[in-house]
């Protein structure tokens, strides 16, 4: 590896954590043991929390009802558009109300398995313990979960496990989740615990003494900048996919507070995960702006196939049964068509690149119901699966009733994020990060109905449990906009508005994000290789240098003005994609989502190197011109050893 | 919308995108709350029939950053029809001419040489931000006013412990996923925010843990979008016909047998 490229520093490790019990009862001592802080003294604490997806708006919320003020920011009209609105599938909860073998210990184990050893045991074992109190808590607040006809819950399988633990609301368990806690928040606002700053976008982390004290963030209706200050930040701002541009993540999903805040000293752990999700619509044309995921539960019923021989482009309903290759069900018998995301893609990916792929271009599987309606009658698959099919057909026009669905992996969900000790804090005192926006529970591929179950534990259970250890220390010194980090902090965000105003070029914000995007999906996407990644280095900062010379972001600065939000947000991606590549690079093993085309078993499955790479890639930023620096952190498997993955 | 059933083998594998539908669009620009707007005429080219609206609009503005000119706001997010973030008024009609989101409206509900009306919601609770994008924060002070339960984190009993009849619990699935995006008022001839109150009253309200608060609920949302300015309700049911989550005229006939049964009970407005 040349040294050019990045730098080894001191190796890190959570401290939190407390080992020395057996690992069924650390989350409750660190409970105990970490400090109080006592009603009337929250009342004198302020805590700002960026962000109001499940995460976000949960630890608002719970924050509040506990007496803190807290201050709660969101980019869009209202915390309920928040993006984990539009999950799809489903809550995973060690309740084992099917009686089917479940338990905290197998959820912990599958979730560690599916994260091909690459997550932290303490915290996933953690989020398992947690999963039934959010499933109890999400009821009581009104969530209409499927249930079955004597009023019990129903429940559903996801890829990567054999037990039926995911609990859903039809296709839109996501928004179900999030109106809960949305409500639970309103409900704070309207109390006087929770100020609301609605469609305002953090620009800058403000660090006092080592300390995160505030932020400065932009009024997207009026342009004013602004600081804010307070005890504790919590940043809950979702995942980075868009750095591909194309992902079916909303379109203001971004990296920009996360990556200002690595900015300001916070690490980037594992930026290189990403999750790419084998069930999504193909993409149509170079118009497209998102794409857009069929939920993993369709794989409870539906069977993925390609026909036997390459570039047979009958009608699919014509091609016999005989001449079907249902790949994943002959791979991979015990797990067939639920098989974990990264496997599901990566086959997917394969049998197109051997010709085999349908639909226009070739970038295609079916996804079949025929028999599943032959089986289960019409009627209850509609029930079952409506709104996707209903999704399907607006917005490609087909009828997946009658013709199988067509489907091609797309950028989903980042593993990756800012690193966390046990308590959630960032390298910087006094920073949690929380939901997506952190890198701690899924390793290096996420199990399906896994992301809203960790960001209900962040923000429900974990982070109002492990702040007050931080915030016994608090009240902190009182600040203002006079305050030397607030100054430079000011400057430098009104700098970077300027200068994106000022540069008048001849190239769109997003004609950059779309190259950019290409680019990553190409060289950084599904399948990674040593000399793609080089390639991609060398062309990332010439992307960086055109941009900040021939951009073009029309309007002013003090009006609400889009083209200027967007610039900045890709102007941080493009930063980040580097990073990205650098870790690809560096990590010469597959494991999970990221797979090394160099590190393979001989039947093309990752092959990990855990002699080798059994660590947290934690980031530190360094300026421009100079590497970043790597610090390790040591994965230890005290509980589930470590093993080959297999679905076989 | 035309669904067929010809699947994707109906063009040979490999063919070009289409491609050429051209249109005029008669656009609404206003600087600010402040400021009068005008209609505003532009012309795009060469737009797919696969293309979402909002893809369209992408294009326009592509366009006018490129020339110079300021691109027309609008407020969009996922794009998959649930943040409930977009909403325009196509042609007089809210979300355009089939019963879903702006995002999921696509260009093969037009044809080429069509000329199309772009405005946004026009309700005074929802006043104009910029161009296409209102603010709707209206909608988030009615649930403040009662538009949840209140159970604290942590205070929760077994999820099992109480049993909801599957009936139920569907019906109040169905008035729960009402997406907030205002449609219904600006559907509405009274711009009644009527269907968004009733849909949340009916989910709650529908559920044995929404009881204990169910008469204070829905007296309070009443009042509160009687505050916003929004207009009253005389069941003309354009707002059901225009949502695209197709929450139905039902969950007003229960919101006003729950008002009634609250008022009877003595249940009065906060302050």
């Amino acid at each position: 590896m040349p040294l050019d490229l990045f730098t080894v520093g001191d190796p890190i490790a959570d401290t939190k954590a407390p080992t020395d019990v057996p690992i069924g009862e650390r989350w409750s001592e660190r409970k105990f043991r970490g400090r109080l802080v006592n009603p009337a003294n929250r009342r004198k604490m302020t805590i700002i929390v960026v962000g109001t997806g499940l995460a976000g708006g949960s630890a608002a919320a719970t924050l509040g009802e506990a007496g803190y003020k807290v201050k709660s920011f969101w980019y869009q009209d209202s915390p309920r558009r928040a993006h984990s609105v539009a999950a799809q599938g489903g809550i995973n909860a060690a309740k084992n109300y099917r009686n089917d073998g479940d338990s905290v210990h197998r959820l912990f184990y599958d979730t560690v398995k599916g994260g091909d050893f690459r997550a932290r045991e303490n915290n996933v074992h953690r989020l398992a313990e947690v999963s039934v109190n959010i499933i109890d808590q999400a009821v009581a607040q009104g969530v209409p979960f499927a249930r079955e006809y004597g009023g019990l819950l129903d429940n559903r399988s996801f890829g990567g496990t054999q037990v039926s633990r995911t609990f859903y609301a039809r296709g839109q368990t996501g928004q179900q989740l999030l109106y809960g806690a949305y409500q639970a928040l309103e409900r704070q606002i309207a109390a006087g615990t929770v100020e609301q700053h609605a469609r305002t976008e953090m620009l800058d982390l403000i660090v006092v003494d080592g300390r995160a004290r505030g932020i400065v963030a932009r009024d997207l209706v009026t342009g004013e900048l602004s600081t804010h200050f307070a005890d504790a930040v919590v940043l809950a701002t979702g995942g980075y996919g868009n750095v591909f541009y194309l992902s079916t993540n909303a379109m203001g999903s971004n990296t920009t507070a996360i990556w200002r805040a690595h900015k300001r000293g916070a690490y980037f752990a594992n930026p290189c995960y990403t999750q790419i999700h084998p069930t999504c619509i193909p993409v149509k044309g170079d118009y497209q702006s998102k794409l857009t995921l069929m939920s993993e539960s369709l794989r409870n019923d539906g069977r993925v196939w390609v026909p036997k021989e390459r570039g047979d482009t009958r009608d699919p309903r014509q091609i016999p049964e005989a001449e079907r290759d249902y790949y994943l069900e002959r791979i991979y018998p015990s797990f067939g068509n639920l098989v974990p995301r990264d496997i599901a893609s990566r086959a997917a990916k394969n049998v197109c690149d051997e010709g085999r792929g349908v639909g226009p271009g070739g970038l295609g599987v079916y996804l079949d119901f025929a028999e599943a309606i032959e089986r289960l009658g019409r009627p209850a698959v509609e029930a079952k699966y409506g709104n996707l099919f209903d999704m399907y057909a607006q917005i490609t026009g087909e009828d997946p009733y009658s013709v199988p669905m067509r489907i091609y992996p797309a950028v989903h969900y980042t593993m990756g994020g800012l690193w966390v000790d046990y308590d959630l804090q960032s390298s910087i005192p006094g920073m949690f990060v929380i939901g997506e926006a952190n890198f701690s529970d899924h390793g290096a591929n996420r199990l399906g109905a896994s992301a809203l179950m960790q960001g209900l534990a962040d923000g429900y259970f974990v982070l109002p449990a492990t702040i007050t250890d931080y915030l016994a220390d608090a009240p902190f010194e009182q600040i203002d906009d006079s305050h030397p980090a607030a100054v430079e902090a000011l400057q430098g965000v009104q700098e970077q508005v300027q200068k994106l105003l000022s540069i008048n070029g001849t190239r769109t914000p997003a004609s950059f994000h779309r190259e950019l995007g290409k680019l990553m999906w190409d060289l950084c996407g599904m399948e990674r290789t040593d000399e793609g990644l080089r390639k991609a280095l060398d062309r990332i900062p010439e992307i960086r240098q055109e941009f900040w010379t021939n951009v073009k972001v029309s309007g002013d600065w003090h009006s609400f003005n889009q083209t200027l939000e967007m610039a900045g947000r890709v102007a941080d991606f493009i930063e980040l994609a580097e990073l990205m590549c650098v870790d690809a690079l560096h990590r010469r093993e597959s494991c999970g989502g990221h797979f090394r085309a160099e590190s393979q078993t001989p039947d093309g499955e990752a092959l990990r190197d855990d002699e080798n790479f059994a660590y947290v890639a934690a980031w530190e930023w360094t300026p421009e011109g100079q590497p970043p620096v790597l610090h390790r952190e040591a994965l230890e498997y005290e509980y589930v050893h470590l093993a080959q993955r297999s679905y076989k | 919308m035309t669904i067929t059933d010809q699947g994707p083998h109906s063009a040979p594998a490999g063919t070009q995108e289409k491609r050429g539908m051209n249109l005029t669009l008669r656009v609404w620009r206003q600087k600010g709350p402040q400021v009068k707007g005008k209609m505003v005429t532009y012309k795009v080219t060469d737009i797919s029939p696969d293309m979402s609206f909002l893809e369209m609009l992408d294009v326009l503005n592509e366009q006018l950053i490129e020339q110079g000119d300021d691109p027309v706001a609008f407020d969009h997010d996922c794009r998959e029809g649930i943040c409930g973030m977009c909403g325009l008024m196509i042609n007089g009609q809210a979300h355009g001419p089939q019963q879903t989101t702006t995002c999921q409206l696509h260009m093969r509900s037009f044809k080429d040489g069509d000329s199309i009306d772009i405005e946004p919601w026009r309700a005074s609770a929802f006043p104009v931000i910029k161009d296409l994008a209102v603010d709707r924060r209206a909608f988030d002070r009615i649930i403040q006013a009662g538009g949840y339960i209140s159970v604290p984190t942590g205070t929760a009993p077994e999820a099992h412990s109480v049993p909801v009849p599957k009936k139920d619990a569907d019906n109040a699935f169905d008035a729960a996923t009402c997406i907030g995006c205002g449609a219904c008022v600006a559907a509405c001839p009274n711009a009644s925010s009527m269907l968004f109150t009733a849909a949340k009253v009916t989910h709650l309200g529908l559920l044995p843990q929404g009881q204990p608060e169910r008469n204070d609920r829905v007296v309070n949302m009443v009042a509160q979008q009687d505050r916003e300015g929004f207009g009253g309700c005389t069941n003309i049911g354009e707002c059901s016909a225009a949502c695209p989550k197709g929450i139905s005229m039902e969950t007003i006939s229960r919101l006003n047998h729950d008002l009634l049964g609250a008022l009877r009970a003595g249940a009065r407005p906060k302050s």
